[in-house]
């Protein structure tokens, strides 16, 4: 053993607690070594162990027709018929971005990627939600320039399309911005690979990249104190990312599904080897003996801990029969990748790291994956929750709507993102149905007639006024997202973006935020087929908008016939569909115009959601929609604009209502929709509707967006002007 | 006529080589392969043969991770010494982004890559007029015609020297520009920096042809457009008619040797 | 004065460009070439002066290297 520390003051270092640190000694029957020390500090951290999370999340439904694999592996996996399944995963890198945004979101991208190809799936698409400060401040800039660059790097050198995602700006990201990375994979059913190591006597391969000292972080307080202490000053924190390799790693791997040489795979992520070994000798209820010194090393003197924990990039571990070595090794050299056997399987349930002969650790591997402990924490609401919304007049309305929707358009939350997914390669495989920019991305599926669906979203500011309501609407308008496309929801994963649980007022949104996601992905049957929690997204005690973003999936039948917002026809009529009052509660308009986020927001109604959501698809399949387009950030006048900027047509409106035109115009409620019919079709349109709140409210028409309410005209702009200030807005926030 | 019929109808043969870090390869060989008439295959880098092929494409991505520069690595790979000689002995080769910067570092095209004027990554549609159409990458494109292919690259501002730019010039060997709709080659329409608004050029023998805009993107409509079509039909069609030539002229030749020597060596256009 | 700044990745940290580098060189026949490393190199010209040295400095842990994940050094030639 190693070190001068006490082992009362190691444990502390490394976070754990007094009891946590007896639960390790009582599982161990001993007190660990720093080997096992470092290794169960990391498995029973927030990040590997979910202590604050899993009694909650278990709350959320997981199965459902067609998900062939839910929460628990490397990712989720849904049938898409045709002996076809998607895999797909979202994830955080909101601290590593906080500290080298390029390397950070890159990293990111690398993380979400190897997931999927876990899972014996070919990576079709990266999704990216990202949430920043105000874009006035320099530090901002330089993140989201740097995030960006690096998403960019990784996926476009992977040959993975950026297709969709979000990107929005408030000042409680300041100090702390959101990077969350979503990637989908494509694979045939037969060919699924999964994490559980299987029989004893098989062999553990570690392949790619060499191990380093990247994202040791805490715990090189373990390193012994001969270690020189230049070098210590030298160690990287910042894990730096090599997509090349990856992208022969991800090669490699399927070479190896293809010629069926796999018994199962696993990426290293968070906690290295320490935790890809240990889980995937816990899903196959084995045993696993390493010999590290069978590792290739990128620095010399790593002590065992660190190779241990060490969170190099661009490396998987996969389980094979002996029988196979030879052929597996060759496959991973024709693809110049380092692969080596480090071990192999056994029947102990303990997880033994060897040093050559030495042994230096041996913990039982239930206890590290299934028994950290779990956290209940007295919820508190918080002080600016209230139960009522703002009366109607409580602010002042703008004596200037059009101007009002200029400057709305030019929100970086609602303005053209192009400046970002210009940096992208959205188009690389070639299956694009639907281009970045539109309500959802949509690709085809080669040789198919159905297409898969895509789509994120997340809105932490209304989940801040209230985190029930709030992921109840973020589950709702990616289901309305996906279904302005053509497609059927099908499933969600989740990545739940929080501040520090250990407080009960995060504690308290954590759990609304869950209930609520809970509540509305049943509603949708959209089960949870897996994700992952961020906890501690503060800087200086200041906690982040609660924020739990959805990405989701659907299928579209015929990838020929699919919603797209943008006006098409001089005539076409426009229909409102839905009855929610808007309110100023949460809005963009309270946020950016009036300078304001307070009051309550309104909740959805998840019954009447869900037969519009049919309504739209069903129309669009039959061929009877033109555009269709879902009312939210900026409410029903950005709706309008947007779709007439996307079409480059004007469009004549009248509403008639008892609201006041501001609150109408710019108001947000989930479970508003807006479509265009063709004047002949409108009476088979509302065959269709039944008796579901749909009413005409104009035509396209001109080259002007005209909107009339209280009986005076409130908005009159030319489709050109709106477009020039929605287009711009962003380039020159960045670069002016 | 007993010639026509006694023709076989071979597909025409594209091998796609396969470097790593290549990751346009799959749509090259998908685009191919939906075009009537045509068969693709695929060379691992390693390959130091390149046999029974009608036409080499050398595909977009980051051969070896674009370190070091843009194609540097990778033209050093094996297969690069078969697909010279298979260009020397007059094969077709395109390289489509990637496989162009390996072009031009391999020396088999005049110029070179710098990083884009604007220092980012530029992934979208674009205009392209095309500026001769008596290549065999081209034939099916009318001359001065403007169309849309996208592009997505870094390092696609195209440079050359003055002289060789001259030259370049005065032999037709620049195929495409960037333009705006109507056709312009204005700066504003360039998404690079490039010199001359230059998007693709060919070898002075025109067999030879490297393009950063992506063809085998937009050969679809499903997928955002078919402006990318033209290059594959102009080769398919071209290959085609040569062989079928060929072939009309071997049987003429037999037929009419003794009555009129050699005319019947002259192919039929 | 001119200051001659070599930027190169920091020790220990991953550098995919010189690996990649190092394992293509035996292909070409140089075999045993180990550490390769890529950095950067910038030439600049500032005011002669006492504070050229502090101000090149600076430079490199503002702008011209990524302190985080680059070390730096520099040599100031006087014109």
């Amino acid at each position: 053993m190693s070190g001068d520390l006490d082992q009362k003051t190691a444990y502390e270092l490394l976070g754990l607690k007094q009891k946590e640190y007896d639960g390790i000694c009582e599982a161990m029957g001993r007190e660990p070594n720093y080997t096992e020390l470092a290794v169960f500090s990391l498995m029973w951290s927030e990040h590997c162990g979910y202590k604050h999370s899993r009694p909650l999340l278990k709350n959320l439904p997981t199965e459902g027709e067609g998900i062939l694999q839910g929460p628990g592996e490397n990712a989720g996996i849904i049938d898409i018929g045709g002996g076809q399944a998607i895999a797909m995963k979202i994830e955080s890198h909101n601290h590593p971005s906080a500290i080298e945004p390029f390397q950070g979101a890159a990293t990111g991208i690398g993380g979400i990627v190897r997931d999927i190809f876990a899972m014996g799936a070919r990576p079709i698409a990266n999704l990216d939600p990202l949430h920043f400060g105000s874009l006035e401040k320099a530090r901002q800039k330089f993140l989201l320039e740097g995030v960006v660059e690096g998403i960019a790097s990784y996926g476009n050198c992977m040959g993975i399309p950026t297709i969709a995602g979000e990107i929005h700006f408030e000042d409680a990201y300041e100090g702390n911005c959101l990077i969350n990375v979503m990637c989908v994979g494509i694979v045939d059913q037969d060919k699924i690979l999964r994490a559980r190591a299987e029989g004893p006597g098989n062999l553990v391969v570690l392949m790619g990249s060499t191990t380093g000292r990247d994202g040791i972080g805490g715990a090189s307080i373990l390193a012994s104190a001969e270690f020189d202490e230049t070098a210590q000053e030298k160690r990287p924190t910042v894990q730096v990312g090599d997509p090349f390799t990856e992208k022969k790693l991800l090669e490699a791997c399927l070479e190896l599904r293809d010629k069926g040489l796999l018994v199962a795979l696993q990426d290293l992520g968070a906690a290295g080897l320490s935790s890809s070994s240990s889980e995937m000798a816990s899903k196959g209820e084995v045993g696993i003996d390493m010999d590290i010194s069978k590792v290739p090393l990128r620095e010399q003197g790593m002590e065992p801990f660190e190779i241990m924990i060490s969170e190099s990039q661009e490396r998987m571990l996969a389980v094979i029969k002996p029988e196979l070595e030879a052929e597996v090794l060759a496959i991973c050299d024709k693809w110049d990748l380092d692969a080596n056997v480090i071990g192999k399987v056994t029947d102990t349930r303990r997880l033994r790291v060897f040093l050559g002969e030495k042994m230096v650790a041996d913990m039982p591997v239930d206890a590290l994956v299934d028994e950290a402990p779990t956290y209940v924490v007295p919820a508190v609401r918080p002080a600016h929750e209230v139960d009522e919304p703002l009366a109607e007049d409580h602010y002042q309305p703008p004596s200037d709507l059009n101007e009002t929707l200029t400057t709305l358009l030019r929100s970086p939350n609602i303005c053209d993102k192009s400046w970002v997914y210009r940096q992208y390669d959205h188009m690389v495989q070639t299956n694009n149905a639907l281009w970045p920019g539109a309500e959802a991305a949509v690709l085809r599926i080669k040789g198919r007639k159905t297409g898969v669906a895509l789509t994120t979203d997340g809105n932490g500011r209304r989940c801040y006024l209230d985190p029930r309501r709030g992921a109840r609407a973020a589950v709702a308008e990616a289901a309305r997202n996906l279904s302005c496309a053509g497609a059927k929801p099908l499933a969600i994963t989740n990545c739940l973006n929080f501040g520090n649980p250990e407080k009960g007022e995060i504690y308290y949104q954590f759990q609304e935020a869950v209930e609520g996601m809970a509540e509305a992905c049943k509603a949708f049957q959209t089960p949870v087929t897996g994700g992952n929690v961020s906890f501690y997204n503060e800087s200086f005690g200041q906690a982040i908008y609660p924020n739990p973003v959805v990405g989701m999936m659907g299928l579209a039948e015929d990838v020929t016939m699919i919603g797209t917002p943008g006006f098409k026809d001089e005539g076409d009529a426009v229909l409102l569909l839905g009855n929610a009052r808007p309110a100023v509660d949460g809005s963009e308009y309270q946020s950016h115009i009036l300078g304001d986020v307070a009051g309550r927001i309104p909740d959805v109604d998840l019954e009447m959601e869900k037969k519009l959501q049919l309504l739209v698809r069903e129309a669009i399949l039959e061929g009877l929609v033109k555009s269709a387009h879902d009312v939210s950030d900026g409410g029903l006048a950005c709706c309008l604009a947007e779709s007439a900027i996307d079409g480059g047509k004007g469009a004549v409106i009248e509403l008639t209502s008892d609201q006041r035109p501001d609150l109408l115009l710019f108001g947000e409620a989930p479970g508003l929709i807006v479509v265009t019919v063709e004047e002949k079709y409108l009476e088979h349109f509302a065959q269709l509707a039944l008796d579901l709140p749909t009413q005409v409210i104009g035509r396209v028409e001109g080259e002007r967006l005209l909107i009339r309410a209280s009986g005076a005209d409130q908005i009159d702009l030319p489709v050109a002007q709106a477009a020039k200030a929605w287009g711009a807005a962003l380039e020159t926030l960045i670069t002016g | 006529m007993a010639a026509f019929s006694q023709t076989e109808v071979k597909p025409v043969r594209f091998g796609v080589v396969v470097f790593p870090g290549s990751n346009c390869d799959a749509d090259s060989y998908d685009a191919v392969r939906s075009f009537t008439g045509a068969d693709a295959r695929y060379f691992w880098h390693k390959d130091t043969g390149l046999t029974g092929l009608d036409c080499v494409i050398l595909p977009g991505g980051f051969s070896y991770g674009d370190y070091l520069r843009c194609g540097a690595i990778a033209r050093f790979s094996p297969i690069m010494a078969a697909v010279k000689n298979f260009a020397d002995e007059g094969g077709l080769v395109i390289g489509i982004c990637n496989g162009f910067q390996i072009l031009l570092e391999a020396g088999m095209l005049p110029g070179a890559m710098h990083q884009n004027e604007g220092l980012k990554f530029v992934c979208k549609l674009v205009n392209l007029r095309v500026e001769n159409n008596e290549t065999p990458f081209t034939t099916g494109y009318e001359r001065g015609q403007v169309i849309k292919i996208p592009i997505a690259h870094r390092e696609g501002n195209y440079f050359i020297d003055e002289a060789g730019l001259a030259e370049i010039e005065a032999n037709g060997q620049v195929i495409v520009r960037y333009c705006d709709e109507s056709g312009e080659t204005t700066a504003e329409a360039n998404p690079n920096g490039s010199l001359g608004n230059i998007a693709g050029v060919c070898n002075k023998e025109r067999n030879v042809f490297g393009l950063m805009p992506h063809p085998e993107r937009v050969c679809d409509e499903i997928v955002g457009g078919t402006g990318g079509r033209g290059v594959f039909e102009s080769i398919i069609s071209g290959v085609a008619a040569e062989a079928a030539g060929a072939s009309i002229a071997a049987e003429a030749a037999g037929e009419m040797k003794d009555i009129l020597g050699n005319i019947g060596n002259e192919r039929p256009r | 004065m001119k200051a001659k700044v070599y930027i190169t990745p920091k020790a220990g940290i991953l550098d995919p460009q010189g690996l990649t580098i190092e394992r293509s060189l035996p292909a070409l026949g140089f075999e045993g070439v180990t550490n390769v490393r890529v950095g950067k190199y910038i030439e600049l010209d500032l005011p002669d002066g006492d504070a050229a040295g502090e101000a090149v400095d600076k430079m490199c842990h503002k702008l011209l290297a990524n302190p985080i994940i680059e070390d730096f050094e520099f040599e100031l030639v006087p014109e």
